[in-house]
């Protein structure tokens, strides 16, 4: 299921500008709730991300993140609840370290700073939902397209 | 032969004739030269076998997961330390375990040598000096200067835990700089940083020897061998690669000891040290987490404090 869905082959009408395809890891009970109340407020926000909703930012697998790059997303954003909110009460503060050690390996390995992203976001930020990903997409747009560092030439040998 | 050698052949002897043990799991002599093979000894008469030497260079702890019933293990100071860690993640049973502690001088890093000689014939080890006989050439040589990567950085060369000693104990070797390997390498720019992963992933084959060769590897079914999701395709990528490493010494932060088995193993002189150390200083400055030290202080990963570091947030 999350591999369909991190699939970011969504086709784009043709232009020369750069539209970065952003694969946004959101848990259900504040990001996601974040995004839907950014959405029913009719809040506008660039629509780069492709979400894929998760249980709990602790539900992460460091693997969803490389993934998302490998098959040749530009960007990646991570959100979950902010520490002490988690609705499974530590799920977040558990991921916090997991999310720490990935930031600092990808930029060790050479992955420009910018292009994995996390941050938390509760259900009653619609708008701060929106200002992340605006920045975010600026970020990645500025950035360019996904820079191979994980992009595999032949992902779809992947697509299972 | 030295005493290290007849003490561990005759601990071992004595604990499997008093039946303490199924088996003692220890190093004996390889089929090539400068190469120790694990060995799993199971009847007194065979605790000849044994040896102990600089070319004992697998973590046995590594075989200890996979070896059933209560057995012996000779064991150097990361092996004891990765013998803590999977006491730790309920792996092993203590009281299944008896641990032969020996302190280690280090090993040797056939690659340095082979890089020189070419392929090795023959060679022999005699008071901190060996004498190789090469493809290309013969040459002596100072242990010092061909001591793997991992022992010349080495805090803990005496066991952490043991059943008991054999020999004498190692003094720690002072280091000026903690991860001065992984500080050069931070203060590189992103590019070059980039550009060194890349040529080392270029290297890898994907044939697993690392993964097999390291001690907190044991899962029944490890990511890059599963089929749904299909993380890894079968083909040799260097992206694929990297994703690879990456994975896995995500799996590893906080759990790994140190040994540099898995370099040892790659037979293509991937630098994976480098993201193992990476990981291990940063475990150690954000979470002041050590693994394998102490069979009391829980794993980095496995717990939180409510002010850990944030750093990695994104700038609003
Ligand atoms: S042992 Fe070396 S070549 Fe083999 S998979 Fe590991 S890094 Fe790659
Ligand atoms: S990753 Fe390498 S150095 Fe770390 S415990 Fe495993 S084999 Fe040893
Ligand atoms: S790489 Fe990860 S999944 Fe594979 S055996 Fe090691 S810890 Fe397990």
């Amino acid at each position: 299921m999350i591999m369909a869905e991190s699939q970011v082959n969504v086709s784009q009408p043709e232009t020369n500008e750069f539209k970065p395809k952003i694969a946004a890891f959101l848990c259900n009970w504040c990001s996601y709730a974040g995004a839907d109340l950014a959405g029913v407020g009719r809040i506008q926000y660039p629509a780069s991300i492709r979400t894929i909703r998760v249980p709990c930012s602790g539900r992460i697998n460091p693997l969803y993140v490389l993934k998302a790059m490998a098959n040749g997303a530009d960007g990646v954003l991570v959100s979950g609840c902010h520490p002490g909110d988690c609705h499974y009460i530590s799920g977040n503060y558990v991921a916090r370290r997991k999310f720490a050690l990935i930031q600092s390996l990808l930029k060790h390995v050479g992955l420009e700073e910018g292009r994995v992203n996390f941050s938390w976001v509760s259900a009653a930020e619609g708008g701060r939902f929106a200002e992340v990903v605006k920045g975010v997409t600026e970020r990645v747009t500025a950035l360019g397209p996904n820079n191979g560092v994980f992009k595999v030439a032949d992902g779809g040998g992947t697509d299972e | 032969m030295n005493s290290i050698i007849s003490d561990i052949r005759e601990t071992a002897r004595q604990l499997l004739a008093d039946g303490k043990v199924d088996v003692v799991i220890g190093y004996e002599k390889g089929s090539l030269p400068l190469k120790a093979t694990p060995c799993f000894v199971r009847s007194p008469q065979d605790a000849d076998k044994l040896i102990w030497d600089e070319t004992c260079e697998n973590n046995l702890a590594a075989f200890a997961t996979k070896t059933a019933g209560k057995k012996a293990i000779v064991a150097k100071g990361c092996d004891s330390r990765a013998l803590v860690v999977l006491m730790q993640e309920n792996q092993l049973v203590k009281d299944d375990l008896y641990v032969i502690g020996v302190s280690c001088q280090g090993v040797i890093d056939k690659k340095k040598i082979e890089a020189e000689t070419g392929e090795i014939l023959e060679a022999i080890i005699a008071e901190g000096k060996l004498s190789v006989k090469g493809i290309a050439c013969d040459k002596e040589f100072n242990f010092i200067d061909v001591k793997d990567a991992t022992c010349q950085t080495c805090r803990y060369p005496n066991p952490v835990i043991e059943d008991i000693h054999i020999g004498g104990s190692v003094e720690v070797p002072q280091q000026t700089v903690a991860f001065a390997d992984v500080i050069e390498m931070e203060n590189r720019t992103d590019s070059e940083r980039q550009a060194y992963f890349q040529e080392q992933m270029k290297k890898c084959i994907r044939c697993y020897a690392c993964r097999n060769a390291c001690p907190m590897c044991y899962c029944s079914e490890c990511f890059v061998d599963c089929n749904s999701p299909k993380w890894l395709t079968g083909g040799v990528d260097r992206a694929e690669n990297l994703l690879f490493q990456a994975g896995r010494v995500l799996h590893l932060a906080g759990r790994c000891v140190d040994c540099g088995a898995c370099s040892r193993a790659c037979p293509q002189g991937v630098d994976i040290r480098a993201l193992n150390r990476k990981l291990t200083k940063d475990v150690s400055e954000m979470y002041h987490h050590e693994a394998g030290i102490s069979e009391e202080v829980k794993p980095a990963l496995n717990v939180y404090s409510a002010d850990d570091p944030e750093a990695f947030l994104v700038k609003e």
